[in-house]
């Protein structure tokens, strides 16, 4: 392991960049558990570089387990951070929130239930399939986001007014016994909404 | 204290706003054709109907279903147990061990007043989350279909 790193540290050296090629700031790792706030990306002089890495930083959020386990590409919700299918089996249905006998209020309250570990929310409801996140990359869900006709006909400010205040949404990160939280706070993904569309919204590559 | 309508009787009930409505039927109000299964909404035997729709008692505040109509098994039919899927139930012979069948039986009928001619699949679709662990899936399946077309005669 000790030579492997320093291989790896005379790689580093060997390929640094050229005196007078254009540098990006440094902004710090972090792990991705770990959500930073707008200003960690204000040193990006480049209005779209930096929008772009804005939106980065929130798809620590929106490709989450607690939210991407919503927003599937077929019948069924998932669960559990490595995905697993809904059990027990339940299906969209044609208004994205069941079937009669299992509606998802069937089980789900409005609430997450501590004792029983049913997680719980307002408007629990499985994601259209328009707006699938599920094994998407940042850069599709960022023009998923943006494109009226597949985000449930939102402007940005809506888009902002949803990841900001929407108390569904908020349950990812209180959502309940046994399950990880989404990364920082809905407040700061709000910032951070408001700091991408301010910066013109762009997507990352 | 929480006003609601259970099989047509209005009860205001001085209970906690957090006890399951499965405990305030049972151990409050001695309703005791609705069974507790699994406490975690996974099993489907205290299905019961609020304002027409199932759902899992054992997981149901009282506060949810306050100025709210609840059916339960006894109150499924006038007179009791003459619903066209009892009817069905006993025809067929479905109970194995019975457990699982009030709340087998409340789905069912939801099922079948949003949808009189279920499909196999919608009939899977939508009693996946009644279990009945002597496995009379068959003879429940008959039994939907049996009453679905009793319910079709004129």
């Amino acid at each position: 392991m000790r030579l492997a790193i320093v291989a790896l540290a005379a790689c580093g050296s060997a390929t640094a960049a050229p005196p007078h090629a254009p540098v990006a700031p440094p902004i710090a790792r972090v792990a991705s558990d770990q959500l930073q706030a707008p200003a960690v990306f204000a040193g990006i002089a480049d209005r779209g570089a930096r929008s772009r890495a804005l939106f980065g930083e929130m798809a620590k959020v929106l490709l989450h387990p607690r939210c991407v386990n919503c927003h599937t590409p077929d019948a069924s919700p998932r669960q559990g951070d490595a995905h697993e299918l809904h059990d027990p089996p339940v299906v969209r249905g044609s208004g994205d929130r069941g079937v009669v006998g299992m509606m998802c209020t069937t089980c789900h309250q409005d609430h997450n239930l501590e004792l029983a570990r049913v997680p719980g929310a307002p408007g629990w409801h499985l994601a259209p399939l328009a707006m699938v996140w599920l094994d998407r990359t940042p850069h599709d869900v960022c023009e998923q986001i943006k494109d009226r006709t597949r985000n449930g006909d939102r402007s940005l400010a809506d888009i902002h007014e949803h990841l900001a205040k929407d108390r569904l949404v908020a349950w990812g990160w209180s959502p309940g016994w046994g399950r990880t939280p989404a990364p920082g706070t809905q407040a700061l993904l709000g910032e951070l909404a408001a700091a991408w569309i301010e910066t013109g919204a762009e997507c990352p590559p | 204290m929480i006003h609601v309508k259970i099989n047509g009787v209005d009860h205001d009930l001085d209970v906690d706003p957090e006890m399951p409505l499965l405990w305030a039927l049972r151990d409050v109000l001695g309703l005791t054709g609705t069974k507790f299964g699994c406490g975690e909404a996974l099993c489907g035997a205290c299905t019961v109907h609020l304002d027409g729709d199932p759902v899992r008692a054992c997981v149901t505040p009282m506060h949810r279903v306050k100025g709210r109509e609840v059916t339960t098994i006894e109150g499924l039919a006038d007179p009791p147990g003459d619903h066209p899927l009892q009817r069905a139930w006993v025809a067929a012979g479905v109970p194995q061990c019975g457990y699982c069948q009030a709340g087998q039986i409340m789905t069912a009928a939801a099922l079948l007043a949003a949808n009189p001619t279920p499909s196999d699949d919608d009939i899977a679709h939508s009693m996946a989350g009644n279990i009945c662990r002597c496995g009379t899936y068959v003879r429940i399946r008959a039994a939907i279909k049996a009453a679905a077309a009793e319910l079709k005669k004129p």
